[in-house]
């Protein structure tokens, strides 16, 4: 019988395994790393319609979340303030008036039509959140949007995929904070023991508990 | 050959992380102005209009409506049962629950008592309710009456001009129901916060200005004797303590 196959042949398979893998690991590793909520939402920054800066509002000005996001401690929707809410400090002989960058702003409270604000946090309908829940249980603000205080424009901070909620429902000693911090973007604790410590101090205090199980979330 | 292959391979990886960034956001952040891409949207969004979301169903495009008269908000009390009003005023102090706001025409709902301003609380106020005001005058009032209400707040020193001091003679004497009234529908140049603070909290704040007023014009004997010596201790000759400048 001739030699159907010429030498190197015997090596092709060997040859093909390695070539599969140089191009497959990577492809592999794009997607593992590319193609999850932490990369396609995290960083989300939409232009909005006014240049509104929460740095300089809350960060410069010291303003609470809560002048502006006025029922996010009794809702489960936390609001977008209302246009009267920024007339307050600039309608007609307050505050830089006169603006271009506030435009938008007169032309709303003028017409009645709101503020035609892009949505950053935009979990599934098929997902149940509440903001109060999380409020008025020891969770800030910072745990979930990060810190919108040194935002100029705001971003979406954190994945909200449906692992990352879990991982705070498994463990929430890592983010419990003291009733008086929830609005405070500035308070961290010392260490991550210290804020276990404390965690879990308040766990069993206030005795927290959150769901888990699919229906928690799903229903 | 495979030199060549690996060459590109590197420099289509260091491509690919140099254009799509890293997640970090502290380091080779990744920013990005398009919405994330939702590839079976049909759960994802479904036909039901969430809270100041658009909608199709109305002309001008808001799922959120106007008050049309004649009907109860979600969270309002109804205008007939004033039994209700009062009973929230009862539960202040602890976790609120539900938003309190009402339409009804009684003192506690419009600070009036017949055509005139009342005066007092249309509650009992505990060391509570006075807490519960400080916390929501911080939020809602502070930045432009300041900490204290001499009118010196944040946005005074940004270019906001004639907001009043709580410490001026007027306002002392003036009747709670009227400062209620302030507070709900505004006065002047002030616009109403009626629609952002719940009415026992309304209530919460006009007895935090009156503490607040109270400490910018106290003198030594509204002190308690067993804290007296404290203040007096470092200048006993001290009798009186001025009230502080504004
Ligand atoms: C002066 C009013 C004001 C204050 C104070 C304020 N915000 Fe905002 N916030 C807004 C407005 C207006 C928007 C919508 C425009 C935008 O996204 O920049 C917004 C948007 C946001 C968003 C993004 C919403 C979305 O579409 O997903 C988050 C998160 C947020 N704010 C958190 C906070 C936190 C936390 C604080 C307190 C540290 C705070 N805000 C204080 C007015 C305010
Ligand atoms: C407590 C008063 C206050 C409120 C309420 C307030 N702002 Fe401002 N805003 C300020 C001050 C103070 C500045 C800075 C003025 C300066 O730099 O001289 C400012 C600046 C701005 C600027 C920059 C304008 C420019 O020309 O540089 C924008 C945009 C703006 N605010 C939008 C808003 C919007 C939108 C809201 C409502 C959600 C709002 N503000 C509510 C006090 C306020
Ligand atoms: C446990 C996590 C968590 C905490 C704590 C939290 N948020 Fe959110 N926030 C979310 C999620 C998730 C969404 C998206 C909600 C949705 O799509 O229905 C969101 C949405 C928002 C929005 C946009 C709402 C809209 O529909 O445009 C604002 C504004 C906001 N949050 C402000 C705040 C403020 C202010 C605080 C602190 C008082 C806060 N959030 C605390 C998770 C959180
Ligand atoms: C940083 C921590 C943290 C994160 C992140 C978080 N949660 Fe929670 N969640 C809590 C805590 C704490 C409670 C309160 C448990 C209690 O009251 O015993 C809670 C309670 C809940 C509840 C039960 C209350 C109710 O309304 O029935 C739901 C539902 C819920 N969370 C949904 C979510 C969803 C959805 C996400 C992700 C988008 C999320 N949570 C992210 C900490 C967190
Ligand atoms: C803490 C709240 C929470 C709990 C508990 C929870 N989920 Fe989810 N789930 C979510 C959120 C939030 C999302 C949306 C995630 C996203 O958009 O990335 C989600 C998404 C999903 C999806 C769709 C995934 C996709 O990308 O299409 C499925 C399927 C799902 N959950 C199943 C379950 C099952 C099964 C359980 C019980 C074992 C469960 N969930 C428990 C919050 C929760
Ligand atoms: C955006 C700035 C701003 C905020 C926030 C604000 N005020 Fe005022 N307030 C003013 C100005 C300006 C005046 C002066 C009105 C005038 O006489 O033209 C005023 C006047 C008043 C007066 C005196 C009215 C009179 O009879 O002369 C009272 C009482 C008052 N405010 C209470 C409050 C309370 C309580 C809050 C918090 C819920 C508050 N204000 C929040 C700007 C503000």
């Amino acid at each position: 019988m001739s030699n159907f196959f010429p030498k190197w042949a015997n090596w092709l398979p060997l040859q093909l395994l390695v070539c599969g893998l140089v191009i497959g690991a990577p492809i592999t590793l794009g997607i593992w790393y590319y193609f999850t909520p932490k990369y396609t939402r995290v960083g989300y920054q939409p232009d909005q319609p006014v240049p509104f800066s929460h740095s300089l509002h809350v960060k410069q000005l010291g303003m609470d979340c809560r002048y502006c996001h006025s029922f996010v401690e009794v809702a489960g929707h936390s609001n977008l303030p209302a246009t009267q809410t920024c007339i307050n400090c600039h309608g007609q002989g307050r505050i830089l008036p006169n603006s271009p960058r506030l435009a938008a702003v007169r032309d709303s409270w003028e017409t009645g039509q709101p503020i035609p604000w892009v949505q950053i946090h935009r979990l599934p309908d098929y997902a149940y959140f509440n903001h109060a829940v999380h409020v008025n249980r020891g969770v800030s603000c910072y745990s979930c949007h990060g810190a919108v205080n040194e935002m100029s424009v705001v971003y979406e901070a954190e994945s909200l995929s449906m692992k990352w909620c879990l991982d705070c429902h498994r463990a929430p000693e890592n983010f419990l904070r003291p009733p008086s911090e929830i609005f405070n973007m500035n308070w961290h604790p010392a260490s991550s023991s210290e804020q276990r410590e404390l965690g879990t101090k308040f766990k069993e205090e206030w005795k927290i508990n959150p769901p888990v199980s699919c229906g928690g979330c799903h229903h | 050959m495979v030199r060549y292959f690996l060459f590109l391979l590197v420099l289509i990886t260091i491509l690919i992380v140099s254009i799509a960034g890293l997640r970090d956001y502290s380091f080779l952040p990744h920013k990005t102005k398009r919405p994330p891409i939702e590839i079976f949207p049909d759960m994802v969004r479904q036909a039901k209009v969430k809270a100041q979301s658009p909608s199709d169903f109305y002309a001008d495009g808001r799922g959120a409506r106007s008050h049309v008269d004649g009907t109860v908000p979600v969270g309002y009390s109804a205008p007939e049962s004033s039994a209700q009003a009062s009973e929230g005023v009862a539960t202040m102090g602890s976790p609120y629950n539900v938003v309190i706001f009402s339409g009804k025409q009684d003192y506690a709902d419009t600070g009036k008592v017949g055509t005139n301003w009342g005066n007092g609380l249309p509650f009992n106020a505990t060391m509570a309710t006075l807490e519960r005001g400080r916390e929501r005058y911080q939020i809602q009032c502070a930045v432009c009456h300041g900490a204290t209400g001499g009118g010196n707040g944040i946005a005074t020193k940004y270019g906001l001009v004639g907001v009043a001091s709580f410490n001026q003679q007027r306002i002392r004497e003036m009747n709670d129901g009227e400062i209620y009234n302030t507070i709900v529908n505004g006065k002047n140049s002030m616009l109403g916060y009626g629609s952002v603070i719940q009415v026992p909290d309304r209530w919460a704040i006009v007895a935090y200005i009156r503490a607040l007023q109270r400490s910018q014009n106290a003198t030594i004997n509204d002190v308690p004797a067993t804290e007296r010596t404290a203040l007096t201790g470092t200048n006993a000759s001290a009798s009186t303590i001025a009230p502080a400048k504004q």
